[in-house]
């Protein structure tokens, strides 16, 4: 288990260098130098060639791309000549609402995913299941911002109940006790994830219920509650941890659709504002942290079912 | 290992013909089987008429309802639905069905183009990383593992961004970071099927590597392949959707539907109904239906699998 926990380790390690290497290749690509920015729109090219050549904008690329990586390793992300903000700075102001938004959708998301996928799989092709699956297919080919403005249309505006808009509080402390202004957001993405999970959940709990021990512990008499409880939810849940990893893309980009609908100051609505202004120092330094978090937490998820399966010894 | 003797004639007449142990009856192929149990599901069948009736209404329907999608018309923007206007008008007096049509188009267009980029790519990438093994697999599935971690839509935006969006740069870009599934599943299956004796015929005849992923692996690999095209496509149209909601999609007097979408927000207080649902269930509906196509193609080849 070590070796593979080991392993499975310096893949991660490889993946994000790989990644840094993407992202570098993207930024040189989109934004070769920020002299312009730095210079003026009136700089001649001269100027320019002399202020890339005393900023290191014109070593081979290698040695850019190892600057880069040295920047990123001591915690530099990048200078927003747009914003004159580090991006790091930039990000500090804002991430702590975006992983709330994040954060509570896939909590809810779990808890409500998980008990539906069981019901369906235990209760299948009855009416329930037929209804809990259709709705989960139309919202898994539903794009969020449809499901968002159905939501804004039918809580906000036929029946004024809650705000079209997120709360706009500096705060973290203060956008958690508005109800009121956070619920169709954390409603629209929670809804997004639960379509997924339900899907993988009910099969999973299929699966575990045409299992051996399931109609062992049958035979044996144990009390369907105790069936359910004691052997499907936790055999049937396993797959969930790896799914929670995976589903991190998804989550990121359905952050940044919600942010964008209910005007939500976190971090997609930042990075959709670079995509405005043309500040590729922001836009990339964002698809690389994603990228950082999407490997770390799949690692993570490993790390935890390894632990949580004893069954695995992939060494 | 001793062959059993033979059954006498006799009982060798009685054996039942047909497939071992299985029902009486003709011998099918197995993609004719496939066929046949993708016709059984319903499901299926609808999503596929969905898809051909959607193709025909953006294609076609242009032909039979004329509309004038070039010059903007402001005396007649946003009107409610009527005779003239079936869907009514957009903000700039454009016919609301005329313009679904040609987002229709659009995003049909990238879809299926941006599919076939993503599978191109993904089936040789997977077929050599399959083929050749050892080191070049592994390289060549971490950066697989590189494209998979860094979240898609950003980076689509990103170039969109950069490079501007046309029906051709989005399936291009699109399809440039899509290829990573089928890249995988292609691999999967050139691993078992490189194992198999008329791959050993082939290379014993000296067929070389490009041959046989060519004439022999991806041929074989082709039910994983068309499993993935149709989510592929659904994929890519929402990824348009998304691109074109953000405001980074086709630029006037072309349109995508989620650049409809969200310039139909705007006029959600004054319930301009015409402005948003149609389009936004044109986009469920062909997302769904090719969802629909996927699962049962991905059910009716497991059927033909079964059979190997």
């Amino acid at each position: 288990m070590i070796t593979y926990l080991v392993r499975r380790f310096f893949t991660s390690v490889v993946v994000l260098i790989g990644v840094s290497i993407f992202i570098f290749v993207l930024l040189h690509i989109s934004y070769p130098s920020p002299a312009r920015a730095v210079l003026g729109l009136q700089a001649r090219p001269a100027q320019v060639n002399a202020w890339n050549k005393a900023n290191g904008y014109d070593d081979p690329v290698i040695v850019q791309y190892l600057h880069y990586l040295n920047q990123l390793i001591h915690g530099n992300f990048g200078y927003s000549y747009v914003e004159n903000q580090t991006v790091v700075a930039l990000f500090k102001e804002r991430i702590a609402r975006s992983v709330y938004l994040s954060g509570i959708s896939l909590v809810l998301a779990v808890i409500i995913a998980l008990p539906l996928g069981i019901f369906q799989a235990v209760k299948r092709n009855s009416i329930g299941d037929n209804l809990a699956t259709s709705a989960a297919f139309i919202l898994y080919s539903m794009p969020s911002f449809f499901l968002g403005l159905i939501l804004i249309q039918v809580f906000a505006l036929t029946f004024p109940i809650f705000s079209f808009e997120a709360s706009q509080s500096n705060s973290v402390w203060v956008v958690m006790g508005d109800w009121n202004a956070m619920t169709l957001p954390i409603a629209t993405l929670t809804l997004i994830v639960v379509a997924s999970f339900s899907r993988y959940m009910r099969s999973s709990s299929m699966d575990v219920l045409a299992q051996d021990y399931i109609k062992v512990a049958r035979a044996k008499g144990l009390p369907e509650r105790l069936v359910l409880w004691r052997h499907l939810v936790r055999n049937a849940s396993l797959p969930m941890v790896t799914l929670i990893g995976l589903s991190l893309p998804a989550l990121l980009a359905g952050n940044l659709i919600v942010e964008e609908l209910f005007n939500y100051q976190g971090l997609g609505l930042l990075f959709y504002e670079s995509l405005q202004k043309v500040d590729y120092p922001v836009m990339l330094a964002y698809t690389l942290l994603g990228a950082i978090l999407v490997v770390v937490g799949n690692l993570v998820a490993d790390i935890a079912l390894t632990i949580a399966d004893p069954r695995i010894r992939l060494a | 290992m001793a062959t059993p003797p033979l059954p006498p004639v006799d009982a060798q007449r009685a054996v039942p013909l047909g497939p071992e142990g299985g029902d009486v009856g003709a011998v099918q192929s197995g993609w004719r089987l496939a066929l046949r149990e993708f016709m059984s599901n319903r499901l299926a069948v609808v999503g596929f008429a969905m898809i051909v009736f959607f193709v025909l209404f953006c294609f076609v329907g242009p032909l039979i309802y004329h509309t004038n999608q070039t010059d903007t018309n402001l005396i007649i923007a946003n009107e409610p639905p009527s005779a003239a206007h079936l869907l009514g008008t957009d903000t700039d007096g454009f016919d609301e069905l005329g313009r679904i049509m040609k987002g229709g188009q659009a995003a049909l267009e990238i879809g299926f183009f941006a599919a076939f980029v993503a599978i191109v790519i993904g089936a040789l990438w997977g077929a050599v990383s399959g083929l050749v093994g050892g080191i070049v697999d592994s390289t060549l599935m971490r950066v697989v593992d590189v494209f998979l971690s860094v979240p898609f839509l950003f980076v689509v935006l990103i170039l969109a961004v950069k490079f501007g969006a046309s029906v051709l740069s989005l399936s291009l870009v699109i399809g440039f970071f899509a290829w990573q599934v089928p890249a995988r599943l292609v691999r999967g299956e050139v691993l078992t099927l490189r194992e198999r004796d008329f791959v050993l015929a082939a290379r014993t005849a000296g067929s070389s590597n490009w041959r046989l992923i060519t004439k022999h692996l991806l041929p074989n690999a082709l039910g994983v392949v068309i499993v993935n095209v149709t989510f592929q496509v659904a994929d890519a149209i929402l990824a348009v959707a998304y691109i074109g909601f953000l405001g980074f999609g086709l630029h006037f007097p072309n349109v995508d539907w989620g650049d409809m979408l969200s310039n139909g927000i705007e006029y959600l207080q004054d319930g301009y109904w015409w402005l948003i649902y149609p389009v936004g269930a044109c986009i469920v509906l062909t997302v769904m239906a090719l969802n629909f196509i996927g699962d049962a193609l991905r059910d009716s080849m497991d059927v033909r699998l079964r059979r190997r």
